[in-house]
Protein backbone atom coordinates (compact mmCIF):
# COMPACT_ATOMS: atom_id res chain seq x y z
CA UNK A 1 0.00 0.00 0.00
CA UNK A 2 1.71 3.10 -1.41
CA UNK A 3 -0.78 4.84 0.85
CA UNK A 4 -0.19 4.08 3.75
CA UNK A 5 1.66 6.42 6.46
CA UNK A 6 3.46 6.28 9.26
CA UNK A 7 0.35 7.59 11.76
CA UNK A 8 -1.42 4.54 10.83
CA UNK A 9 -0.40 1.11 12.72
CA UNK A 10 -2.55 -1.25 10.88
CA UNK A 11 -0.78 0.06 7.28
CA UNK A 12 2.74 0.58 8.82
CA UNK A 13 4.80 -0.38 5.40
CA UNK A 14 7.62 -1.91 7.53
CA UNK A 15 5.43 -5.26 8.20
CA UNK A 16 7.41 -8.33 6.64
CA UNK A 17 4.70 -10.11 4.72
CA UNK A 18 6.00 -13.28 3.50
CA UNK A 19 4.90 -16.06 1.55
CA UNK A 20 3.34 -19.25 3.21
CA UNK A 21 6.19 -22.27 3.77
CA UNK A 22 5.72 -25.48 4.71
CA UNK A 23 8.35 -24.31 7.56
CA UNK A 24 6.74 -21.64 8.53
CA UNK A 25 3.21 -23.39 9.09
CA UNK A 26 5.91 -26.03 10.76
CA UNK A 27 6.96 -23.32 13.13
CA UNK A 28 3.21 -21.87 13.67
CA UNK A 29 1.85 -25.66 14.54
CA UNK A 30 4.61 -26.02 17.12
CA UNK A 31 3.46 -22.66 18.93
CA UNK A 32 -0.22 -24.21 18.91
CA UNK A 33 0.78 -27.05 20.39
CA UNK A 34 3.08 -25.61 23.25
CA UNK A 35 0.69 -23.02 23.75
CA UNK A 36 -2.33 -25.45 25.55
CA UNK A 37 -2.86 -26.96 28.71
CA UNK A 38 -3.76 -30.18 26.68
CA UNK A 39 -0.37 -30.79 25.27
CA UNK A 40 1.80 -30.18 28.54
CA UNK A 41 -0.86 -32.09 30.65
CA UNK A 42 -1.25 -35.06 28.18
CA UNK A 43 2.84 -35.39 28.02
CA UNK A 44 3.18 -35.26 31.29
CA UNK A 45 0.76 -38.02 32.08
CA UNK A 46 2.88 -39.66 29.28
CA UNK A 47 6.10 -39.36 31.25
CA UNK A 48 4.48 -40.29 34.36
CA UNK A 49 2.86 -43.82 33.05
CA UNK A 50 5.93 -44.67 31.14
CA UNK A 51 8.24 -44.10 34.48
CA UNK A 52 5.71 -44.99 37.15
CA UNK A 53 4.03 -47.82 35.80
CA UNK A 54 7.66 -49.38 34.83
CA UNK A 55 9.02 -48.87 38.37
CA UNK A 56 6.16 -49.84 40.25
CA UNK A 57 6.24 -53.30 37.88
CA UNK A 58 9.90 -53.73 38.64
CA UNK A 59 9.90 -52.93 42.50
CA UNK A 60 6.99 -55.71 42.33
CA UNK A 61 9.19 -58.41 40.70
CA UNK A 62 12.03 -57.53 42.87
CA UNK A 63 10.93 -57.68 46.35
CA UNK A 64 8.40 -60.93 45.35
CA UNK A 65 11.20 -62.69 43.47
CA UNK A 66 12.18 -65.22 46.42
CA UNK A 67 8.15 -66.46 46.48
CA UNK A 68 7.45 -66.45 43.12
CA UNK A 69 6.24 -69.72 42.01
CA UNK A 70 8.84 -71.23 38.94
CA UNK A 71 5.58 -70.77 36.60
CA UNK A 72 6.30 -66.61 37.21
CA UNK A 73 9.34 -66.78 36.80
CA UNK A 74 9.37 -68.62 33.85
CA UNK A 75 7.39 -66.10 32.66
CA UNK A 76 9.05 -63.06 33.59
CA UNK A 77 10.50 -60.81 30.73
CA UNK A 78 12.53 -57.76 32.20
CA UNK A 79 12.02 -55.61 29.58
CA UNK A 80 8.42 -56.28 29.10
CA UNK A 81 7.72 -55.43 33.22
CA UNK A 82 10.21 -52.37 32.89
CA UNK A 83 8.37 -51.02 29.69
CA UNK A 84 4.55 -51.77 30.72
CA UNK A 85 3.92 -48.18 30.87
CA UNK A 86 4.34 -47.97 27.42
CA UNK A 87 0.82 -49.85 27.18
CA UNK A 88 -0.87 -46.95 28.41
CA UNK A 89 0.94 -44.31 27.59
CA UNK A 90 -0.03 -44.95 23.87
CA UNK A 91 -3.56 -44.34 24.98
CA UNK A 92 -2.41 -40.71 26.73
CA UNK A 93 -0.84 -39.60 22.77
CA UNK A 94 -3.08 -41.28 20.55
CA UNK A 95 -5.69 -39.20 22.54
CA UNK A 96 -3.46 -35.81 22.19
CA UNK A 97 -3.10 -36.90 18.41
CA UNK A 98 -6.79 -36.88 18.02
CA UNK A 99 -6.97 -33.89 20.34
CA UNK A 100 -4.08 -31.83 18.15
CA UNK A 101 -6.66 -31.13 15.06
CA UNK A 102 -10.34 -31.88 16.62
CA UNK A 103 -9.73 -29.14 19.13
CA UNK A 104 -9.30 -26.82 15.92
CA UNK A 105 -12.73 -27.79 14.64
CA UNK A 106 -14.30 -27.80 18.27
CA UNK A 107 -13.42 -24.09 18.93
CA UNK A 108 -13.93 -22.99 15.41
CA UNK A 109 -10.07 -22.06 15.41
CA UNK A 110 -9.62 -23.78 11.99
CA UNK A 111 -11.27 -21.20 10.32
CA UNK A 112 -8.88 -19.04 11.46
CA UNK A 113 -5.62 -21.22 10.49
CA UNK A 114 -7.65 -22.30 6.62
CA UNK A 115 -7.73 -18.50 6.33
CA UNK A 116 -3.77 -17.81 7.12
CA UNK A 117 -3.01 -21.11 4.91
CA UNK A 118 -6.05 -21.77 2.24
CA UNK A 119 -4.06 -24.60 0.56
CA UNK A 120 -5.06 -26.50 3.83
CA UNK A 121 -2.62 -29.72 3.32
CA UNK A 122 0.38 -27.88 4.97
CA UNK A 123 -0.99 -27.42 8.16
CA UNK A 124 -2.01 -31.31 8.20
CA UNK A 125 1.82 -32.05 7.09
CA UNK A 126 3.07 -29.39 9.77
CA UNK A 127 0.79 -30.45 12.68
CA UNK A 128 2.00 -34.31 11.73
CA UNK A 129 5.67 -33.20 11.56
CA UNK A 130 5.49 -31.37 14.92
CA UNK A 131 3.66 -33.39 16.48
CA UNK A 132 5.59 -36.64 15.84
CA UNK A 133 8.79 -34.98 16.84
CA UNK A 134 7.74 -33.81 20.23
CA UNK A 135 6.08 -37.13 21.19
CA UNK A 136 9.62 -39.06 20.14
CA UNK A 137 11.38 -36.59 22.14
CA UNK A 138 10.04 -36.08 25.30
CA UNK A 139 9.46 -40.72 25.18
CA UNK A 140 12.75 -41.55 24.49
CA UNK A 141 14.25 -40.51 27.45
CA UNK A 142 11.82 -41.75 29.47
CA UNK A 143 12.13 -45.06 28.31
CA UNK A 144 15.95 -44.88 29.13
CA UNK A 145 15.55 -43.36 32.45
CA UNK A 146 13.12 -46.13 33.05
CA UNK A 147 15.14 -49.00 32.07
CA UNK A 148 18.24 -48.01 33.72
CA UNK A 149 16.68 -47.12 36.85
CA UNK A 150 14.28 -50.46 36.64
CA UNK A 151 17.48 -52.56 35.68
CA UNK A 152 19.42 -51.53 38.78
CA UNK A 153 15.95 -52.16 40.82
CA UNK A 154 15.77 -55.16 39.23
CA UNK A 155 19.61 -56.53 39.31
CA UNK A 156 18.83 -56.60 43.21
CA UNK A 157 17.74 -60.44 42.41
CA UNK A 158 20.07 -60.69 39.29
CA UNK A 159 16.93 -60.92 37.14
CA UNK A 160 17.76 -57.52 34.87
CA UNK A 161 18.94 -57.79 31.57
CA UNK A 162 21.52 -55.94 29.88
CA UNK A 163 21.26 -52.87 27.42
CA UNK A 164 23.79 -55.38 25.32
CA UNK A 165 21.38 -58.18 25.19
CA UNK A 166 20.42 -58.47 21.40
CA UNK A 167 17.56 -56.24 20.93
CA UNK A 168 17.26 -54.44 23.73
CA UNK A 169 18.71 -51.27 22.20
CA UNK A 170 16.27 -51.48 19.18
CA UNK A 171 13.36 -52.02 21.48
CA UNK A 172 14.11 -48.67 23.71
CA UNK A 173 14.38 -46.85 20.72
CA UNK A 174 11.25 -48.59 18.99
CA UNK A 175 9.03 -47.80 22.01
CA UNK A 176 9.29 -43.80 21.63
CA UNK A 177 8.95 -44.83 17.96
CA UNK A 178 5.85 -46.64 18.53
CA UNK A 179 4.30 -43.80 20.21
CA UNK A 180 5.17 -41.68 17.82
CA UNK A 181 3.12 -43.23 15.04
CA UNK A 182 0.62 -44.20 17.04
CA UNK A 183 0.06 -40.14 17.78
CA UNK A 184 -0.08 -40.04 14.12
CA UNK A 185 -2.33 -42.45 14.18
CA UNK A 186 -4.65 -40.83 16.50
CA UNK A 187 -3.79 -37.51 14.19
CA UNK A 188 -5.35 -39.10 11.26
CA UNK A 189 -8.51 -40.29 12.83
CA UNK A 190 -9.21 -37.07 14.61
CA UNK A 191 -8.70 -35.08 11.62
CA UNK A 192 -11.06 -37.45 9.28
CA UNK A 193 -13.96 -37.48 11.74
CA UNK A 194 -13.17 -33.66 12.88
CA UNK A 195 -14.97 -34.08 16.13
CA UNK A 196 -12.69 -34.83 19.69
CA UNK A 197 -15.23 -37.71 20.83
CA UNK A 198 -15.75 -38.97 17.64
CA UNK A 199 -11.95 -39.53 16.97
CA UNK A 200 -10.73 -40.72 20.66
CA UNK A 201 -13.72 -43.67 20.49
CA UNK A 202 -12.26 -44.37 16.82
CA UNK A 203 -9.02 -44.63 18.36
CA UNK A 204 -9.79 -46.51 21.18
CA UNK A 205 -12.20 -49.08 19.23
CA UNK A 206 -9.23 -49.76 16.81
CA UNK A 207 -6.57 -50.12 19.60
CA UNK A 208 -8.12 -51.36 22.59
CA UNK A 209 -11.32 -53.05 21.56
CA UNK A 210 -10.68 -55.10 18.27
CA UNK A 211 -7.85 -57.10 19.56
CA UNK A 212 -10.00 -58.73 22.41
CA UNK A 213 -13.15 -58.77 19.84
CA UNK A 214 -11.40 -61.17 17.32
CA UNK A 215 -11.01 -63.66 19.69
CA UNK A 216 -14.75 -64.73 19.39
CA UNK A 217 -14.11 -65.81 15.49
CA UNK A 218 -12.17 -69.14 14.74
CA UNK A 219 -9.14 -69.27 15.85
CA UNK A 220 -6.98 -70.14 12.58
CA UNK A 221 -8.87 -66.88 11.53
CA UNK A 222 -7.61 -64.89 14.68
CA UNK A 223 -3.98 -66.16 14.42
CA UNK A 224 -3.88 -65.22 10.94
CA UNK A 225 -5.19 -61.63 11.36
CA UNK A 226 -4.21 -60.86 14.89
CA UNK A 227 -0.60 -60.07 13.99
CA UNK A 228 -1.67 -57.51 11.82
CA UNK A 229 -3.82 -55.45 14.33
CA UNK A 230 -2.59 -51.97 14.63
CA UNK A 231 -1.37 -52.34 18.14
CA UNK A 232 -0.30 -55.65 17.52
CA UNK A 233 1.83 -54.86 14.50
CA UNK A 234 3.61 -52.02 16.16
CA UNK A 235 4.25 -53.46 19.78
CA UNK A 236 6.92 -56.10 17.77
CA UNK A 237 9.29 -53.96 17.91
CA UNK A 238 9.75 -52.86 21.74
CA UNK A 239 9.29 -56.09 22.67
CA UNK A 240 12.21 -58.41 22.62
CA UNK A 241 11.29 -62.58 22.96
CA UNK A 242 7.77 -62.08 20.95
CA UNK A 243 4.74 -64.05 21.22
CA UNK A 244 4.77 -67.01 18.60
CA UNK A 245 3.27 -65.74 15.11
CA UNK A 246 3.87 -61.93 15.88
CA UNK A 247 5.29 -60.24 13.44
CA UNK A 248 9.39 -59.16 12.59
CA UNK A 249 10.15 -55.81 14.80
CA UNK A 250 10.50 -53.70 11.77
CA UNK A 251 8.02 -55.16 9.57
CA UNK A 252 5.68 -54.96 12.26
CA UNK A 253 6.68 -51.39 12.69
CA UNK A 254 5.91 -50.90 9.18
CA UNK A 255 2.83 -52.20 9.21
CA UNK A 256 1.86 -49.88 11.92
CA UNK A 257 3.28 -47.21 10.13
CA UNK A 258 1.27 -47.90 7.35
CA UNK A 259 -2.07 -47.96 9.27
CA UNK A 260 -1.22 -43.96 10.35
CA UNK A 261 -0.17 -43.23 6.73
CA UNK A 262 -3.49 -44.66 5.08
CA UNK A 263 -5.44 -42.28 7.61
CA UNK A 264 -3.28 -39.30 7.35
CA UNK A 265 -4.17 -40.18 3.82
CA UNK A 266 -7.45 -40.28 4.05
CA UNK A 267 -7.60 -37.01 6.22
CA UNK A 268 -5.44 -34.89 3.59
CA UNK A 269 -8.04 -36.04 1.08
CA UNK A 270 -10.97 -35.16 3.41
CA UNK A 271 -9.38 -32.00 4.13
CA UNK A 272 -8.75 -30.44 0.72
CA UNK A 273 -12.33 -30.69 -0.48
CA UNK A 274 -14.90 -30.78 2.84
CA UNK A 275 -16.34 -27.25 3.83
CA UNK A 276 -15.26 -25.82 7.36
CA UNK B 1 -11.03 -5.59 -5.17
CA UNK B 2 -13.47 -8.76 -3.89
CA UNK B 3 -15.30 -10.00 -7.11
CA UNK B 4 -18.24 -12.63 -6.10
CA UNK B 5 -19.76 -14.22 -9.45
CA UNK B 6 -22.89 -16.52 -10.13
CA UNK B 7 -21.89 -17.99 -6.45
CA UNK B 8 -24.35 -20.31 -5.41
CA UNK B 9 -24.61 -22.32 -2.14
CA UNK B 10 -26.81 -25.03 -1.00
CA UNK B 11 -26.30 -26.50 1.93
CA UNK B 12 -28.28 -29.75 1.59
CA UNK B 13 -31.98 -28.78 0.61
CA UNK B 14 -31.02 -24.87 1.91
CA UNK B 15 -30.29 -22.76 -0.31
CA UNK B 16 -27.83 -20.30 1.57
CA UNK B 17 -26.82 -18.19 -1.65
CA UNK B 18 -28.33 -18.29 -4.64
CA UNK B 19 -26.72 -16.87 -8.14
CA UNK B 20 -24.85 -13.75 -6.16
CA UNK B 21 -22.82 -11.28 -8.22
CA UNK B 22 -21.15 -7.78 -7.12
CA UNK B 23 -17.94 -6.42 -6.64
CA UNK B 24 -16.52 -4.44 -4.04
CA UNK B 25 -14.16 -1.88 -4.99
CA UNK B 26 -10.95 -0.14 -2.96
CA UNK B 27 -11.11 2.59 -1.54
CA UNK B 28 -14.42 3.31 0.28
CA UNK B 29 -15.86 1.05 2.60
CA UNK B 30 -18.80 -1.17 1.22
CA UNK B 31 -21.62 -2.59 3.94
CA UNK B 32 -23.20 -5.85 3.22
CA UNK B 33 -26.48 -5.86 4.73
CA UNK B 34 -29.10 -8.58 5.29
CA UNK B 35 -30.79 -9.94 7.58
CA UNK B 36 -29.98 -12.64 9.75
CA UNK B 37 -29.64 -15.72 8.14
CA UNK B 38 -29.41 -13.92 4.59
CA UNK B 39 -26.24 -15.31 3.54
CA UNK B 40 -23.61 -12.74 4.43
CA UNK B 41 -21.70 -14.95 6.67
CA UNK B 42 -21.60 -17.60 4.10
CA UNK B 43 -20.94 -15.29 1.15
CA UNK B 44 -18.07 -14.27 3.49
CA UNK B 45 -16.79 -17.88 3.87
CA UNK B 46 -16.73 -18.50 0.28
CA UNK B 47 -14.62 -15.54 -0.76
CA UNK B 48 -12.25 -17.24 1.81
CA UNK B 49 -12.78 -20.21 0.39
CA UNK B 50 -13.13 -21.83 3.67
CA UNK B 51 -16.58 -23.22 1.80
CA UNK B 52 -16.81 -23.98 -1.47
CA UNK B 53 -19.90 -22.85 -3.80
CA UNK B 54 -21.77 -24.77 -5.83
CA UNK B 55 -21.69 -23.03 -9.02
CA UNK B 56 -20.15 -19.64 -9.61
CA UNK B 57 -16.56 -18.45 -8.14
CA UNK B 58 -14.88 -15.84 -6.18
CA UNK B 59 -11.69 -14.10 -6.89
CA UNK B 60 -9.56 -11.13 -4.22
CA UNK B 61 -7.81 -8.71 -6.27
CA UNK B 62 -7.98 -11.08 -9.08
CA UNK B 63 -7.30 -14.47 -8.05
CA UNK B 64 -8.90 -17.46 -6.02
CA UNK B 65 -7.88 -16.73 -2.10
CA UNK B 66 -6.34 -20.20 -2.20
CA UNK B 67 -3.61 -19.53 -4.72
CA UNK B 68 -2.41 -16.47 -3.12
CA UNK B 69 1.35 -16.54 -2.03
CA UNK B 70 0.27 -14.57 0.89
CA UNK B 71 -3.32 -14.88 1.98
CA UNK B 72 -3.06 -12.78 4.92
CA UNK B 73 -1.84 -10.20 2.82
CA UNK B 74 -4.63 -10.32 0.28
CA UNK B 75 -7.51 -10.73 3.20
CA UNK B 76 -7.67 -9.74 6.42
CA UNK B 77 -11.16 -11.48 7.60
CA UNK B 78 -12.73 -11.28 11.19
CA UNK B 79 -15.24 -14.22 10.81
CA UNK B 80 -18.55 -14.56 12.58
CA UNK B 81 -18.26 -16.71 15.18
CA UNK B 82 -15.16 -16.78 17.30
CA UNK B 83 -12.54 -18.55 15.45
CA UNK B 84 -9.82 -18.88 18.18
CA UNK B 85 -8.81 -22.14 20.35
CA UNK B 86 -10.17 -21.13 23.79
CA UNK B 87 -6.89 -22.43 25.39
CA UNK B 88 -4.70 -20.46 24.24
CA UNK B 89 -3.37 -16.75 25.10
CA UNK B 90 -4.37 -14.23 22.40
CA UNK B 91 -0.92 -13.06 22.18
CA UNK B 92 -0.04 -16.97 20.96
CA UNK B 93 -3.14 -17.07 18.77
CA UNK B 94 -2.12 -14.23 16.70
CA UNK B 95 1.46 -15.33 17.12
CA UNK B 96 0.75 -18.77 15.15
CA UNK B 97 -1.27 -17.02 12.73
CA UNK B 98 1.33 -14.49 11.91
CA UNK B 99 4.02 -17.12 11.86
CA UNK B 100 2.39 -18.97 9.12
CA UNK B 101 3.74 -16.13 7.09
CA UNK B 102 6.92 -15.22 8.58
CA UNK B 103 5.51 -11.63 10.41
CA UNK B 104 7.20 -10.94 13.55
CA UNK B 105 6.73 -10.96 17.13
CA UNK B 106 6.73 -6.90 16.95
CA UNK B 107 3.86 -6.95 14.79
CA UNK B 108 2.13 -9.39 17.20
CA UNK B 109 2.59 -7.00 20.22
CA UNK B 110 1.92 -3.74 17.83
CA UNK B 111 -1.52 -5.09 16.75
CA UNK B 112 -2.61 -6.22 20.58
CA UNK B 113 -1.31 -2.81 21.11
CA UNK B 114 -3.63 -1.37 18.85
CA UNK B 115 -6.70 -2.92 19.17
CA UNK B 116 -6.30 -2.39 23.35
CA UNK B 117 -6.02 -6.24 24.43
CA UNK B 118 -2.09 -5.34 26.14
CA UNK B 119 -3.99 -6.07 29.88
CA UNK B 120 -5.52 -9.64 28.86
CA UNK B 121 -2.90 -10.39 26.31
CA UNK B 122 -1.24 -13.48 27.87
CA UNK B 123 -4.88 -14.78 29.22
CA UNK B 124 -6.89 -17.69 27.59
CA UNK B 125 -8.87 -16.21 25.03
CA UNK B 126 -11.93 -18.62 26.39
CA UNK B 127 -12.30 -16.00 28.97
CA UNK B 128 -12.68 -13.26 26.95
CA UNK B 129 -15.99 -11.56 26.23
CA UNK B 130 -17.74 -10.93 23.06
CA UNK B 131 -16.26 -7.59 22.92
CA UNK B 132 -12.68 -8.56 23.55
CA UNK B 133 -13.05 -11.40 21.52
CA UNK B 134 -14.08 -8.91 18.56
CA UNK B 135 -10.87 -6.54 19.12
CA UNK B 136 -8.95 -9.86 18.96
CA UNK B 137 -10.25 -11.02 15.49
CA UNK B 138 -10.05 -7.58 14.35
CA UNK B 139 -6.18 -8.00 15.51
CA UNK B 140 -5.57 -11.01 13.51
CA UNK B 141 -7.41 -9.31 10.26
CA UNK B 142 -5.01 -6.50 10.08
CA UNK B 143 -1.99 -8.88 11.00
CA UNK B 144 -0.61 -9.25 7.37
CA UNK B 145 -1.45 -5.64 6.69
CA UNK B 146 -3.90 -6.94 4.11
CA UNK B 147 -5.22 -5.29 1.16
CA UNK B 148 -9.13 -5.96 1.34
CA UNK B 149 -10.26 -6.10 4.57
CA UNK B 150 -13.37 -8.25 5.06
CA UNK B 151 -15.18 -7.88 8.86
CA UNK B 152 -18.38 -10.22 9.57
CA UNK B 153 -20.25 -7.59 12.45
CA UNK B 154 -17.66 -6.12 13.68
CA UNK B 155 -19.38 -4.19 16.05
CA UNK B 156 -20.84 -6.72 17.41
CA UNK B 157 -20.77 -6.62 21.67
CA UNK B 158 -18.82 -4.10 21.56
CA UNK B 159 -19.46 -0.94 23.77
CA UNK B 160 -20.50 2.59 22.20
CA UNK B 161 -15.94 3.28 22.69
CA UNK B 162 -14.93 0.43 20.68
CA UNK B 163 -18.11 0.82 18.12
CA UNK B 164 -16.98 4.68 17.47
CA UNK B 165 -12.82 3.02 17.26
CA UNK B 166 -14.38 0.41 14.72
CA UNK B 167 -15.75 3.18 12.50
CA UNK B 168 -13.29 5.16 12.27
CA UNK B 169 -10.58 2.34 12.06
CA UNK B 170 -12.51 0.87 8.81
CA UNK B 171 -12.74 4.77 7.33
CA UNK B 172 -9.11 5.35 7.73
CA UNK B 173 -8.57 2.15 6.33
CA UNK B 174 -10.48 3.05 3.03
CA UNK B 175 -8.88 6.26 2.73
CA UNK B 176 -5.49 3.99 2.65
CA UNK B 177 -6.85 2.80 -0.50
CA UNK B 178 -7.90 -0.69 1.14
CA UNK B 179 -11.02 -2.21 -0.28
CA UNK B 180 -12.94 -2.46 3.46
CA UNK B 181 -16.12 -4.83 3.17
CA UNK B 182 -18.23 -5.04 6.11
CA UNK B 183 -21.11 -6.89 7.24
CA UNK B 184 -24.24 -5.65 9.44
CA UNK B 185 -28.05 -6.37 9.79
CA UNK B 186 -28.49 -3.07 11.65
CA UNK B 187 -28.51 -0.25 8.98
CA UNK B 188 -27.98 2.85 11.19
CA UNK B 189 -24.49 1.27 11.74
CA UNK B 190 -23.90 0.77 7.93
CA UNK B 191 -25.46 4.39 7.64
CA UNK B 192 -22.45 5.70 10.09
CA UNK B 193 -19.79 4.09 8.41
CA UNK B 194 -20.53 2.76 4.56
CA UNK B 195 -20.60 4.48 1.47
CA UNK B 196 -21.81 1.85 -0.48
CA UNK B 197 -24.24 -1.15 -0.46
CA UNK B 198 -24.60 -4.47 -1.01
CA UNK B 199 -27.39 -5.39 0.15
CA UNK B 200 -29.01 -9.29 0.44
CA UNK B 201 -32.20 -11.19 1.39
CA UNK B 202 -32.73 -15.10 1.04
CA UNK B 203 -29.07 -15.29 -0.40
CA UNK B 204 -29.83 -13.03 -3.73
CA UNK B 205 -28.78 -9.68 -4.36
CA UNK B 206 -31.47 -6.99 -3.57
CA UNK B 207 -29.70 -3.73 -4.08
CA UNK B 208 -25.82 -2.53 -4.82
CA UNK B 209 -26.05 1.05 -4.70
CA UNK B 210 -24.80 3.83 -2.70
CA UNK B 211 -26.13 4.54 0.95
CA UNK B 212 -27.47 7.71 -0.57
CA UNK B 213 -29.35 6.51 -3.72
CA UNK B 214 -30.49 3.61 -1.35
CA UNK B 215 -32.41 5.61 0.96
CA UNK B 216 -33.65 7.89 -2.15
CA UNK B 217 -34.93 5.04 -4.12
CA UNK B 218 -37.02 3.03 -1.24
CA UNK B 219 -40.19 3.37 -1.99
CA UNK B 220 -41.41 4.73 1.66
CA UNK B 221 -41.58 8.26 1.48
CA UNK B 222 -44.34 9.85 3.29
CA UNK B 223 -45.27 13.20 4.39
CA UNK B 224 -46.37 13.66 8.06
CA UNK B 225 -49.49 15.54 8.79
CA UNK B 226 -50.99 16.45 11.99
CA UNK B 227 -54.71 18.51 12.10
CA UNK B 228 -57.16 18.96 14.36
CA UNK B 229 -59.03 18.24 11.51
CA UNK B 230 -57.99 14.96 10.39
CA UNK B 231 -60.70 12.96 9.20
CA UNK B 232 -61.81 15.97 7.04
CA UNK B 233 -58.77 15.89 5.17
CA UNK B 234 -58.12 12.19 5.05
CA UNK B 235 -61.11 12.18 2.69
CA UNK B 236 -59.70 15.18 0.80
CA UNK B 237 -57.02 13.80 0.28
CA UNK B 238 -57.80 10.07 -0.56
CA UNK B 239 -57.26 8.00 -4.11
CA UNK B 240 -55.83 5.55 -5.58
CA UNK B 241 -52.20 6.11 -5.65
CA UNK B 242 -52.91 7.40 -1.85
CA UNK B 243 -51.90 5.30 1.35
CA UNK B 244 -52.52 7.34 4.62
CA UNK B 245 -51.38 5.89 7.64
CA UNK B 246 -52.57 6.46 11.21
CA UNK B 247 -49.26 7.04 13.76
CA UNK B 248 -51.65 8.66 16.40
CA UNK B 249 -55.11 9.87 16.91
CA UNK B 250 -54.45 13.12 15.30
CA UNK B 251 -51.47 12.18 12.67
CA UNK B 252 -51.18 10.41 10.12
CA UNK B 253 -48.38 9.66 7.60
CA UNK B 254 -49.65 10.34 4.26
CA UNK B 255 -48.04 8.50 0.98
CA UNK B 256 -48.31 9.28 -2.73
CA UNK B 257 -48.67 12.65 -2.34
CA UNK B 258 -45.71 15.37 -1.16
CA UNK B 259 -46.16 18.27 1.18
CA UNK B 260 -46.86 20.99 -1.51
CA UNK B 261 -50.00 18.92 -2.92
CA UNK B 262 -51.14 18.08 0.94
CA UNK B 263 -50.40 21.72 2.24
CA UNK B 264 -52.74 23.38 -1.28
CA UNK B 265 -55.74 20.91 -0.27
CA UNK B 266 -55.62 21.90 2.88
CA UNK B 267 -55.47 25.40 2.38
CA UNK B 268 -58.09 24.75 -0.42
CA UNK B 269 -60.28 23.72 2.23
CA UNK B 270 -59.29 26.58 5.22
CA UNK B 271 -58.20 23.18 6.97
CA UNK B 272 -55.92 23.77 10.25
CA UNK B 273 -52.35 22.36 9.88
CA UNK B 274 -50.38 21.66 13.44
CA UNK B 275 -47.62 19.47 11.53
CA UNK B 276 -46.97 19.13 7.90
CA UNK B 277 -43.28 17.41 7.43
CA UNK B 278 -41.98 14.81 4.64
CA UNK B 279 -40.71 12.16 5.91
CA UNK B 280 -37.71 10.51 4.35
CA UNK B 281 -37.10 6.89 4.87
CA UNK B 282 -34.70 6.22 7.45
CA UNK B 283 -31.95 4.16 6.45
CA UNK B 284 -33.21 1.42 8.69
CA UNK B 285 -36.83 1.52 6.76
CA UNK B 286 -35.64 1.58 3.77
CA UNK B 287 -33.65 -1.60 4.63
CA UNK B 288 -37.22 -3.15 6.35
CA UNK B 289 -38.80 -1.92 3.01
CA UNK B 290 -36.21 -3.75 0.48
CA UNK B 291 -36.15 -7.22 2.57
CA UNK B 292 -39.61 -7.07 3.78
CA UNK B 293 -40.14 -10.44 1.42
CA UNK B 294 -36.80 -11.86 1.51
CA UNK B 295 -36.99 -12.19 5.59
CA UNK B 296 -36.32 -16.07 6.71
CA UNK B 297 -38.67 -15.19 9.85
CA UNK B 298 -41.48 -12.61 9.74
CA UNK B 299 -42.45 -11.29 12.99
CA UNK B 300 -46.15 -10.83 13.57
CA UNK B 301 -46.13 -6.79 13.52
CA UNK B 302 -44.34 -7.02 10.21
CA UNK B 303 -46.59 -8.91 8.62
CA UNK B 304 -48.08 -7.44 5.42
CA UNK B 305 -51.85 -8.24 7.41
CA UNK B 306 -51.12 -5.88 10.07
CA UNK B 307 -49.65 -3.15 8.07
CA UNK B 308 -52.97 -3.00 6.28
CA UNK B 309 -55.44 -2.82 9.50
CA UNK B 310 -53.31 0.10 10.46
CA UNK B 311 -54.28 2.14 6.86
CA UNK B 312 -57.10 4.18 7.21
CA UNK B 313 -58.75 4.28 3.85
Amino acid sequence: MSVATAETPAATPTVPVGRVTQRRVALSEWTKLRSVRSTRWALLVTLLFIIGIGLIACLVFESRWPHLSAHDRSHFRPLRANLAGVNLAQLAIGVLGVLVITAEYSTGMIRSTFSAVPKRLPVLWGKAMVFGAVVFVVSLPAVFIVFFIGQAILSGQHINIAISHPGVVRALFGAPLFLTVMGLFGLGLGAIVRNTAGGIAALAGIVFVLPPLLGILPTSFTNSVDPYLPSNAGGAIWTINPDPGTLAPWAGLAVFAAYAAIAIAIAAVLMRRRDT
Amino acid sequence: MIEVTNVTKRYGEKVAVNDLTFKVQPGIVTGFLGPNGSGKSTTMRLVLGLDAPNSGHTLVNGKPYREHAAPLHEVGALLEARSVHTGRSAFNHLLALAQTHGIGRARVTELIEMVGLQEVANKRAGGFSLGMGQRLGIASALLGDPHTVMLDEPVNGLDPEGIQWVRKLLQKLAREGRTVFVSSHLMSEMAMTAEHLIVIGRGKLIADTGVDEFVQGASKQSVRVRSPQLERLVELLAGPEVRIETVQPSVVDVYGLDSERVGTIAAEHRIVLYELSPQRASLEEAFMELTRDSLEFHTDEDSPGAEAKATVA
